[in-house]
């Protein structure tokens, strides 16, 4: 379904063989090229179309123009500019408080349960914390269930109250369970929720407010399509959370949300989810990302042939 | 209904009077249909036909385009959604009747499953369920939770056990109670898992001793929300399965599922139903043009 963009973009820099200069008119066809590579991997629309502009500008106004083939300078043009976009340096996980809360967050099966667990056997096993996961989604059926099901696989405590409703209370009484048997971190699990469901929405700041979190995470299926900014926008006015988790990254989606959600919220994406085994979860690589969402394997060759 | 207004205000003044849509329609247009997840390929496809109708039928207001806009887009879909159905109905010529649901994880199976269940037994049927995602954590319990909810039976074994092996008695259950309706939920999976994919196609052919020509409706779910990778979705589950349906969920969020409509038209498969909540009423019976209307909201 998708054509590499190497492809692609090398019947389109065949046109500026010969020409040795970007100008206006040369670059438009592959400017287009690069613009449907970022829609057919998902970058939001008006996001992509910025993107696409600002590469020209960069591409007009560079002098290193005639030492280098105009082909090979689009391609690390495009690749720099995306790599940049979604890095910066990378941050690690904020730690600090005693128990270090953290608190997760989500649309509906975006991956946040799965990942605590993830989380949890990351932080025991390669920081020697002893975490303890906090069962707050009262309304999925056996939500509850499933987190106590990955605590016994990883032999990590849960803390769970299944009578109750309210998870701000459960979300306080865990922090409070966590600090009285020496538990140095709390991962907050939460249900999953849509950015436009105010009740929902108002829970989960209840929530915020009532923990103070060290560390909130936004998690966010990879796959998904132009919604992700919209999405990411309306849980960060809530929350203003500290990082961004791609799960689902196993799968073969190009990924193009991590950019628009980069863009749009301007929080560093700090962890990726890589499969459905407690173990598959990543640190972030931008130039990996940029590398997917523009579908080249293989840029290497790609310059070599332009 | 404020963006709404705006695009086909924008629309009427771009056209007003001419007989050939002009590049600043057709940006718009582009922007709605790919701000939807409607994809490039499928936005290049109705912007050429509407080009060529217009052209044609010499396009005079904003109606006749507004008109022309929905009929094209739901055109894409009207292959394979030819009936205007508003029930939830299967056919009554098969005994039990076997639907098998798969997708990507995440995406809104299991939950489907609740709800499909509920609909059914209102009708009156007889409806039993299998909890074949012996997977994930606590799937079956999951499972078991709307099961109760609806007040249907449910067939399972432990976690961990071989999901072939669960179809196969929910089967067998199912043809001693009488039943009307079996519904098997499955692990989610990533298309791009061969074994996974291969465990499916396993599952298949063991109902099969049973029931020869099960499953008599594959559904595919596909959440609302995810973009263009729903295509590769689509057909590697095709591939391995035979797709016959599909299911769009989270549509009461923002996302449009605008992906559906090339997928619905390049793979020929019918969009059956969608998800609109977690609620057990949650579901509705397809229908093209409220979908396609949603885009312009
Ligand atoms: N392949 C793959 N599957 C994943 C990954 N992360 C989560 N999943 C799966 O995605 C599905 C949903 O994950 P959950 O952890 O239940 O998602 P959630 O956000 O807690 O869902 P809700 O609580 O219902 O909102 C499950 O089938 C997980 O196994 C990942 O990185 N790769
Ligand atoms: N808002 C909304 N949420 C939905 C809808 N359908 C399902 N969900 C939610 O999405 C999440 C995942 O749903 P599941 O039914 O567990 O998805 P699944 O495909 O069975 O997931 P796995 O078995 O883990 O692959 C749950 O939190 C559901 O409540 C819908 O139409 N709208
Ligand atoms: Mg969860
Ligand atoms: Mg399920």
């Amino acid at each position: 379904m998708f054509d590499n963009l190497s492809e692609k973009l090398d019947g389109a820099l065949h046109k500026l063989k010969g020409h040795g200069q970007i100008t206006e008119i040369n670059i438009a066809e592959t400017l287009k090229e690069v613009r449907r590579a970022l829609l057919d991997a998902d970058v939001n629309y008006k996001i992509a179309k910025e993107f696409t502009n600002n590469v020209k500008e960069k591409a007009l106004g560079q002098d290193v123009l005639n030492s280098l083939k105009p082909g090979q300078l689009m391609v690390k043009l495009v690749k720099d500019e995306l790599t940049q976009l979604m890095g910066g340096d990378a941050v690690g996980i904020n730690l600090s408080g005693t128990p270090s809360v953290i608190l997760m967050s989500g649309l509906q099966g975006s991956g946040k349960t799965t990942f605590s667990g993830k989380l949890a056997n990351f932080l025991k096993n390669k920081k020697t914390k002893n975490p303890l996961l906090v069962a707050c989604d009262v309304y999925r059926p056996a939500a509850i269930d499933q987190l106590h099901v990955l605590g016994e696989q990883l032999n990590i405590d849960v803390y769970s109250d299944k009578g109750n409703s309210d998870a701000v209370a459960i979300a306080k009484a865990g922090v409070a369970h966590a600090k009285a048997n020496g538990h140095n971190v709390v991962i907050v699990d939460t249900a999953g929720r849509l950015g436009i469901d105010e009740q929902m929405m108002n829970e989960i700041g209840n929530i915020h407010a009532a923990i103070a979190p060290s560390e909130t995470l936004f998690v966010v299926d990879s796959m998904t399509g132009q919604d992700a900014v919209n999405t990411a926008k309306a849980f960060n006015d809530v929350l203003d959370f500290d990082g961004v988790i791609l799960t689902k990254l196993d799968g073969d989606t190009r990924g193009g949300a991590a950019l628009s959600i980069k863009s749009v919220v301007d929080k560093p994406i700090k962890f990726i989810g890589t499969g459905e085994k407690m173990e598959a979860i990543d640190v972030f690589y931008p130039e990996r990302m940029a590398d997917r969402i523009l579908g080249m394997g293989d840029v290497v060759s790609l310059v070599e042939r332009a | 209904e404020k963006s709404k207004t705006s695009f086909f205000s924008k629309l009427s003044k771009a056209v007003a009077g001419k007989s050939k849509v002009d590049d600043e329609v057709l940006d718009n247009l582009e922007e709605v249909l790919v701000t939807s997840d409607v994809g490039v390929d499928t936005t290049l496809k109705v912007i050429e036909r509407i080009e060529d109708r217009v052209s044609r039928d010499k396009y005079l207001g904003t109606d006749e385009l507004n008109k022309i806009l929905r009929e094209e887009i739901a055109n894409l879909l009207s292959e394979t959604n030819k009936g205007v159905a508003t029930e939830f109905s299967i056919p009554t010529d098969k005994k039990p009747y076997v639907m098998m649901v798969v997708g990507v994880n995440g995406v809104g199976k299991t939950t489907t499953i609740g709800k499909l269940a509920y609909q059914f037994k209102k009708q009156g049927k007889k409806v039993v369920l299998g909890a074949a995602d012996t997977f994930r954590a606590a799937a079956i319990d999951q499972l078991q939770v709307w099961a109760d909810r609806v007040g249907v039976p449910i067939v399972k074994q432990d976690m961990g056990s071989d999901p072939a092996s669960v179809a196969y008695d929910t089967l067998k259950s199912a043809i001693s109670k009488d039943a009307d309706i079996v519904i098997i939920d499955t692990a989610g999976r990533l298309h791009n898992k061969v074994n996974l994919m291969n465990e499916l196609s396993k599952v298949k052919r063991v109902m099969q001793k049973l029931v020869g020509d099960a499953p008599h409706d594959v559904l595919l779910v596909l959440d609302g929300s995810t973009g263009q990778n729903a295509f590769e979705q689509a057909k590697q589950f095709t591939k391995a399965t035979e797709v016959t349906s599909l299911a769009v969920t989270k549509l009461d969020g923002t996302a449009k599922g605008g992906v559906v409509i090339g997928i619905s038209d390049q793979f020929q498969i019918p969009v059956k139903y969608i998800g609109v909540g977690e609620g057990i009423e949650d579901l509705q019976v397809f229908n093209k043009y409220e979908f396609v209307d949603s885009f312009f909201k």
